[in-house]
């Protein structure tokens, strides 16, 4: 495949156009329809990722790319796991400390939109 | 000669094979036009800038103590006197994918080499981005009225103001930077500075990669900071 550019049929483009409308309106509902916890969470995580992917692959060209390349911009940033997993382990230990000396918060903050 | 060198990928194998090949042979690593390779590598190194804001506000927000701020509630709009969540922020994100769609298609009839169109579509992306910087000036002004500082705000920890304006702001600044850049390029398409280099559209889905990659920030700023 000489690179004679990035050239695929419209069609593609279009579904996927429609597709990122359709995730994004059900990452929408999570919050409309109030949904907590687990479930929140994982339903933010998997559209996240399902649209991130989507512009990845078909807009930004990368399914067609060669493997190379795919490794070299896709593969660094698998290293930010460790990142997130020290942050998150750092932020616990740094919540007990506060809670253990200062105590638990007593502030009482406002509810938006009551002006 | 450079046509010499790309051509040489046409025939090398696929898959790991092709890595190996891509890697070891007296030729360019990556078999695409240098400025595309270089505008991935500067994505990458943006990806890295925009994981440390929001680790970093993973991590303030795991640390502190005092409640976060509600971000449905926060950004909440009263429109025909009902209050909806997150409205706002919904529209921008519809804009924003919209406008990845007409950049795409920009890409597209680049390739064809049909500069009228290409122009267009391009001048649409930029208005849709010019629009979505509007509407966070418009978002970042009502919350500034409300009493959100970087250093504290009324609706819970402090930490909100800080993570939300270093957030959102390297974003915007993202968005403003790419409407320029995407103006200039669609200018340049339609005065034919590119015909006398070889009728060569390749500069347009290089741009397409920045705001591709523009929207694909706003896909984990909007997941995790305003879902989250």
């Amino acid at each position: 495949m000489a690179d004679d550019g990035q050239q695929h049929p419209l069609k593609v483009y279009y579904m996927i156009w429609i597709l990122l409308f359709v995730v994004s309106f059900f990452s929408y509902m999570v919050d409309y329809l109030q949904f907590e916890g687990m479930l929140r969470w994982t339903l933010i995580l998997v559209f996240m990722f399902v649209k991130a992917g989507f512009i990845i692959a078909i807009f930004m060209h990368m399914t067609w790319e060669r493997l190379a390349l795919k490794l070299a911009i896709l593969g660094p940033p698998v290293v930010l796991l460790v990142l997130i997993g020290l942050m998150s382990l750092e932020g616990e230990y740094v919540e007990g400390s506060r809670l253990d000396h200062y105590g638990a918060s007593t502030m009482e903050p406002e509810t938006p939109g009551h002006h | 000669m450079s046509e010499a060198v790309l051509d040489s990928g046409a025939a090398e194998a696929p898959g790991t094979q092709g890595v190996v090949d891509d890697w070891s042979r007296d030729k360019q690593v990556f078999g695409v036009p240098w400025g595309k390779a270089m505008m991935w590598i500067f994505l990458l190194s943006d990806t890295f800038i925009f994981s440390c804001f929001l680790v970093g506000y993973m991590m303030v927000r795991i640390s502190t103590t005092d409640p976060w701020p509600v971000p449905s509630e926060v950004f909440a709009l009263t429109l025909f006197g009902t209050s909806i969540p997150l409205v706002l922020i919904a529209i921008m994100t519809f804009i924003l994918i919209t406008s990845s769609g007409t950049m795409a298609l920009a890409v597209n009839m680049g390739y064809r080499k049909d500069r009228k169109k290409t122009f267009w579509l391009m001048v649409a992306t930029a208005a849709l981005g010019a629009s979505f910087v509007g509407m966070q000036a418009f978002e970042w002004t009502k919350l500034i009225s409300e009493g959100v500082r970087p250093w504290g705000n009324p609706f819970g920890a402090a930490q909100f103001g800080s993570s939300f304006f270093m957030i959102t702001g390297f974003h915007g600044l993202h968005v403003s930077a790419g409407v320029i850049y995407l103006l200039v390029i669609a200018f340049r398409v339609k005065n034919g500075f590119y015909e006398k280099r070889g009728g060569n559209y390749e500069i347009v889905e290089i741009t397409g990669l920045y705001w591709h990659f523009v929207d694909l920030v706003w896909v984990f700023i909007f997941a995790f900071f305003y879902l989250w």
